[in-house]
């Protein structure tokens, strides 16, 4: 049956895009309205980044995905939260012996906010230490350490320690009784290693006994030393994750596609 | 014959400029990375010499009990640099261990604090005539014996000397439960059979060849 022809609508419908040039001239509120889109244009233009963001950010996840997938974010952002706070704090502490305890009173007792920031960076360490255990057995539990994701789990241990690392030597800083005498002890356990554990005491303490440089050096692998290395393996370990996708969980049976099901039959 | 090289040639020239450029790459990071970590390990091999430091008159002290002095082991930390040593008079009814060579005129007995388990700060509870360790409940004797709880040896002690009248204390020393003496250990090393090889002498600290001159 031949088609009939749709009436054409009234221009009124249908206005014609301006051509360039030709239209008014763009008000103030035109170009505020373009400005996000300028700016990100400008950018990508120069960059080529749009790609590479829209690859990280809008991926495929499994069907199944669920709660316990955040426990990675929630770590990240626990750790971003010992950043912030930490590089806030290093601007009243001072590591030396003689002050570190008083620096570290002045910010409790007299800085604006001192007392809540210090405490958003005693206590979210204790919560960044418990959000890694309860990501690594996320991914132990799901199977997600299994291939091709083994070397995303050795960087994840490694982190691990490293998160440790930052526990043992942030605890010495407020340089309180409980600090010095905790730190005493971790040395110590360290000096119980055969062979290298008195040379690996001697390295963290800068000597045979606790020193007038150990609470500096524990301060600079502190905040410069672990910082730094953790944050490019979070950045290895994120790339991983996005290269390689996240596992379903393990009661979701694989799903095979209906034509390949009567192939095989 | 190497794709893309002259006949003769061994190491085409783009081979040897990768070479060459990584080479020197490698000797530039070495160039900051090679002194820093210097830098951090130096105090490891650095000797730390302990000065001599009076601490009482040799009448303040007796031979059946402790006095518990204060003196400084670490020099410009404040409070932190400072330790106590409990001392007393040498006992020969009790000391029957042999003073060894260089230290035969030794009459004093300085417990360093520090509990043989991980360092904690140990007290002499004189009731009982035991030094207790607070963290993990280490005991020891009147002469510094581990008689309960977890640490390996028995606790360090400081040499003494005196000097116009006044006993002064030197740098710490570690004994095992033969009383014989080494350089000074961290706390949680054994001492006795495998224990002093497994736990070597540290550049940093020496023992002390001979006591009063």
């Amino acid at each position: 049956m031949p088609k009939l022809k749709l009436p054409t609508p009234p221009k009124i419908l249908n206005p014609r895009p301006t051509r360039p040039g030709n239209g008014p001239k763009p008000t103030p509120l035109d170009n505020a309205k373009e400005a996000g889109a300028t700016v990100v244009d400008w950018l990508d233009e120069r960059t080529s980044l749009a790609g590479p963001a829209r690859w990280l950010m809008f991926r495929k996840v499994p069907r199944g995905t669920n709660w316990f997938y955040t426990l990675g974010s929630a770590t990240l952002f626990a750790f971003l939260n010992q950043a912030v706070t930490g590089v806030f704090l290093a601007m009243y502490y001072d590591p030396s012996p003689t002050h570190a305890y008083e620096s570290a009173r002045y910010i409790t007792n007299e800085a604006f906010l001192g007392e809540f920031v210090r405490g958003m960076h005693k206590w979210g360490s204790t919560v960044m230490v418990i959000l890694v255990f309860l990501h690594m057995g996320r991914t132990f539990f799901f199977g997600a350490y299994k291939y091709p994701r083994e070397l995303n789990w050795i960087i994840g241990v490694v982190l691990l320690i490293l998160t440790m690392t930052m526990s043992f030597t942030g605890y010495l800083l407020p340089f309180d009784q409980r600090s010095y005498w905790a730190t005493i002890v971790g040395v110590n356990i360290n000096g119980t290693g055969p062979l290298v554990g008195p040379y690996l005491s001697d390295f963290l303490r800068a000597g045979p006994e606790f020193g007038a440089t150990t609470l500096s050096r524990f301060y600079a692998i502190h905040m410069l030393l672990v910082p730094g290395a953790i944050v490019a393996l979070i950045g290895a370990h994120l790339y991983l994750v996005t290269k390689l996708g996240t596992t379903a969980p393990p009661w979701l049976k694989a799903e095979q596609e209906s034509e390949l099901r009567e192939e095989r039959a | 014959m190497i794709p893309g090289a002259f006949d003769g040639e061994t190491v085409t020239r783009r081979r040897l400029m990768v070479l060459g450029a990584n080479g020197a790459g490698a000797v530039a990071a070495a160039a900051f990375l090679l002194p820093a970590l210097g830098f951090a390990l130096g105090p490891v091999f650095e000797e730390h010499k302990v000065p001599w430091q009076p601490v009482g008159p040799v009448e303040d002290f007796d031979d059946t009990s402790y006095v518990p002095v204060t003196f400084t082991i670490v020099d410009g930390i404040g409070e932190a640099g400072k330790t106590l040593a409990y001392v007393r008079k040498r006992n020969p009814k009790i000391d029957t261990d042999k003073l060894p060579k260089g230290f035969e005129f030794e009459e004093f007995i300085a417990i360093s604090t520090r509990c043989m388990h991980l360092g904690c700060p140990v007290h002499y509870v004189d009731a009982a005539q035991r030094f207790i360790c607070p963290c993990h409940g280490g005991v020891y004797d009147f002469r510094g014996f581990v008689v309960g709880g977890p640490p390996v040896r028995p606790l360090d002690r400081f040499y003494t000397r005196v000097r116009l009248g006044q006993l002064e204390l030197g740098p710490r020393y570690s004994v095992n439960s033969e009383l014989d003496r080494f350089s000074p250990r961290d706390p949680g090393e054994p001492l006795d059979g495998i224990g002093q090889y497994l736990y070597p002498s540290r550049p940093s600290v020496r023992k002390l060849n001979t006591g009063q001159p």
